[in-house]
């Protein structure tokens, strides 16, 4: 009865009823469960900003620093940076701040893992060939940007840990060629440490990265909107249909049951798993360092390369190449640019220039899985790197032994990851068994050996054979 | 129309959401801690999702419908109609004022880039120098724990490391110091060069790790290694720091140690090569390596 009420009102204003009934609910789309994996990478950010608010509601991001009088009593009377005694006070003394906050950096975690998912996904099944490569382009943006934000959230606390970080990143800019030292310098006000940080930060985290996420967050789904959903391969859908259910009221209510979900495990984390006590390990004293130290997990392959990278500084031309510029400069920047080009490298090879509407199965392109499994080898053993002093540690390793195995296995093992995962598909596409316990041994051998599926050619017979001898429904000959 | 069973299901999931709110409200007031308040406010609306998601597969029309997607490209006479409508005042706009505009855009854009210089304050000198030298430079500043205190011969016992500043500057970051000393057997191991600025087995190096720039805060005495924890680099002290071990590819620089004559260390010289990662330079400070390494 209110939202008739309602409605009415809105409908004689706005005009409800024109736009509303075609373009949002009867609306079709494609339904299948891996196209909601970018919603929770939605329903992430919008939590991470409703919590973000609470937080930077009692965040102090000044520099200089302060007694700390709150209920830890291990740091009581103790001079810390003011941001850390503000965050601890956060933390303990605010009925909620604990789980406003954990909950915040849990979401950020799980965030950057659903864009991961949600990107495998259109990457493995052809989602980002035409017409879809800008949002392709724009989505690999968002990652970028996610991971700039969810690092200098973390870094806001002014904490050891966080600061062993900002180490790095100033490490890192420096190792930018020609423009490194003024990058760093611009960055933390001067030489590093410095005193402008925590608020440069504070800017960057909370209205730079987030205004530029929703920015291009909706310019990504207005683009899905606009372009329509691609749709899996099926019964009657081909590349100038949709085929799906209707957007209302089925798949909306879904989908808030999905950001509800996402809600609720945040907050079941946020209260009930701790991530995070920058209590524990104390406020930064220069000179002091603590170990294990590891960024958060979507840093892990870069800091996993840093690990890994052999002692070389080789000289060039008079310059002197910073060890950190490999592994933490080109890599990760070669890496997002073949990511971002993505759409047309693949283009070059397989001249694929037509518009798509209807997905792949993974399966149907062998070459993406095998370079796809590839490059997540690659990038999850350098990941796994990240915690090669914590694996030395508790299974009492060497240290160097398993440093230098890892080197061996980041060149080796993705081509070999690789190929199984190529054969696989092909060996899938050729024979038409529907899951991998159905492929037989004759499958994976064939596929070894064909270029493409087997040929579903007509031989032609001579003439003589079938006047003379073969019988006229025989059929071709084999 | 008969109900549903699912439709009880999910009646009591809305109101387990809402007695849920309810356990909140009080955990909040009556402070029962932040487990009980994360659990109860998931567990609300955790039962608000599972009842939104049965509700939409259970009770909610569902089917299988088609529409035809909008041609993309479209259709040539809604192109043409684009172009003629998009370019109209092209004709009575010379190509000068659009290129002349343009130019100045560009300027602007140029122009307003050059604040950021605003960045890093306008009395600091040009990054690439002012990362070469630290406070030490000069000589006689005496050594300081972060605590404040000044540090004697006796304060550093032989297999100790200790974290030295510059006096009075203990957010100099790079200008951190580390000490160690190495026993009286050791001392004889080391190169003439490097050994003739410590003092008695004292040792001084930058503290900042050659790769990263992390505080070496490790100190493994039965080997004399210093150790990294953010990338496990390896420092060998008797070796006049060289990394032996670990990403790092440079030396800890040696800081030139004396004593005053109350006692007290204190540095005779800034560091004997460059502190900290390694950056793009060509003006690299020759680091003086002795006969041998």
């Amino acid at each position: 009865m209110i939202t008739r009420w309602l409605f009415r009102r809105l409908d004689d204003r706005v005009g409800l009823s024109t736009a509303g009934r075609s373009r949002l609910l009867n609306r079709v789309v494609p339904d299948h469960w891996s196209f909601m994996l970018g919603e929770i990478a939605v329903y992430s950010f919008v939590y991470l900003c409703l919590s973000g608010v609470f937080l930077s509601l009692f965040f102090d991001d000044s520099p200089g620093s302060t007694v700390y009088t709150g209920s830890f009593t291990a740091m009581r009377g103790e001079e810390v940076s003011s941001p850390y005694a503000s965050v601890v006070r956060l933390s303990w003394d605010v009925r909620f701040g604990l789980v406003m906050r954990q909950s915040h950096h849990w979401a950020a975690l799980i965030f950057l893992g659903a864009i991961v998912v949600h990107l495998l996904r259109v990457f493995f099944t052809g989602g980002f060939r035409k017409p879809r490569e800008l949002n392709w382009m724009i989505g690999v943006t968002l990652v970028l940007l996610a991971m700039l934000n969810g690092f200098t959230g973390y870094d806001l606390p002014d904490d050891l840990l966080s600061d062993m970080g900002l180490n790095i990143v100033n490490a890192v800019l420096l190792a930018v060629p020609f423009i490194g030292t003024w990058l760093s310098f611009m960055l933390f006000g001067g030489e590093f440490l410095g005193h402008d940080i925590i608020r440069r930060l504070m800017a960057i985290h909370s209205i730079i990265a987030p205004a530029l996420i929703a920015g291009l967050l909706l310019l990504h789904v207005a683009l899905v909107v606009r372009q329509r959903h691609a749709q899996f391969p099926g019964p009657g859908r081909t590349d100038t249909n949709v085929v799906g259910v209707r957007l209302w009221p089925a798949r909306l209510v879904r989908s808030l049951g999905l950001m509800a979900l996402c809600f609720s495990l945040f907050l079941f984390l946020g209260g009930l798993v701790q991530i995070d006590p920058i209590w524990l390990w104390g406020d930064t004293v220069a000179g002091r360092t603590m170990g294990p130290s590891q960024p958060d997990w979507y840093m892990g392959w870069i800091d996993g390369a840093l690990r890994l990278m052999p002692g070389w500084e080789p000289t060039l031309f008079g310059w002197r190449m910073p060890n950190m510029f490999l592994p933490a400069v080109v890599m990760p920047g070669l890496s997002f640019l073949v990511l971002f080009f993505w759409p047309f490298i693949e283009r070059l090879f397989t001249k694929d220039r037509a518009a798509h509407q209807v997905l792949e199965r993974p399966r149907d392109r062998p070459v993406r899985v095998g370079i796809g499994v590839m490059a997540l080898t690659f990038y999850g053993l350098l990941l796994s790197a990240w915690a090669l002093d914590v694996i030395g540690y508790y299974s009492g390793t060497p240290q160097f032994f398993l440093v230098d195995a890892w080197r061996y296995a980041v060149l080796v093992a993705p081509l070999v990851t690789g190929f199984i995962a190529f054969l696989l598909a092909k060996a899938l596409r050729d024979s038409g068994a529907e899951a991998f316990i159905e492929l037989t041994w004759s499958d994976l051998t064939g596929a070894l050996r064909r270029a493409s599926p087997p040929p579903e050619e007509v031989v032609p017979l001579p003439k003589e054979d079938v006047v003379a001898h073969v019988p006229v429904d025989a059929g071709p000959i084999p | 129309m008969k109900p549903k069973p699912a439709a009880g299901i999910i009646t009591l999931c809305f109101l387990l959401c809402a007695a849920s709110s309810v356990v909140f409200v009080a955990a909040y007031v009556l402070n029962w801690g932040s487990q009980v308040l994360g659990g109860t406010l998931a567990g609300g609306i955790g039962a608000l999702a599972v009842g939104l998601l049965l509700w939409s597969s259970q009770l909610l029309p569902g089917g299988e419908f088609v529409e035809t997607r909008e041609p993309l490209p479209p259709p040539l006479p809604e192109q043409t109609a684009f172009v003629a409508t998009a370019q109209r005042g092209g004709s009575s706009s010379p190509t000068i004022v659009r290129r002349t505009l343009v130019l100045g855009l560009f300027g602007l854009f140029a122009a307003a880039v050059v604040p950021l210089r605003s960045l890093i304050p306008s009395s600091s000198t040009v990054p690439q120098r002012a990362l070469a030298t630290t406070s030490w430079r000069g000589g006689g500043k005496r050594l300081m724990t972060p605590e404040g205190r000044l540090i004697r011969l006796g304060d550093v016992p032989v297999g100790t490391e200790l974290t030295a500043f510059p006096e009075g500057e203990p957010d100099a970051y790079y200008a951190t110091a580390v000490v160690v000393r190495v026993r009286p057997a050791d001392i004889a191991l080391l190169n003439p060069d490097f050994a003739r600025y410590t003092v008695d087995g004292v040792i001084a190096f930058s503290k900042l790790c050659t790769h990263a720039g992390c505080p070496v805060g490790l100190y493994l005495q039965e080997s004399r290694q210093l150790f990294c924890p953010c990338h496990q680099s390896v420092f060998d002290v008797l070796h006049a720091g060289q990394a032996i071990a670990g990403p790092a590819s440079r030396p800890l620089p040696q800081l030139p140690l004396g004593v005053d004559d109350q006692g007290y260390l204190i540095a005779l010289g800034d560091f004997r090569g460059q502190p900290g990662p390694t950056y793009w330079t060509s003006y690299w400070r020759p680091y003086r390596l002795g006969a041998s390494q």
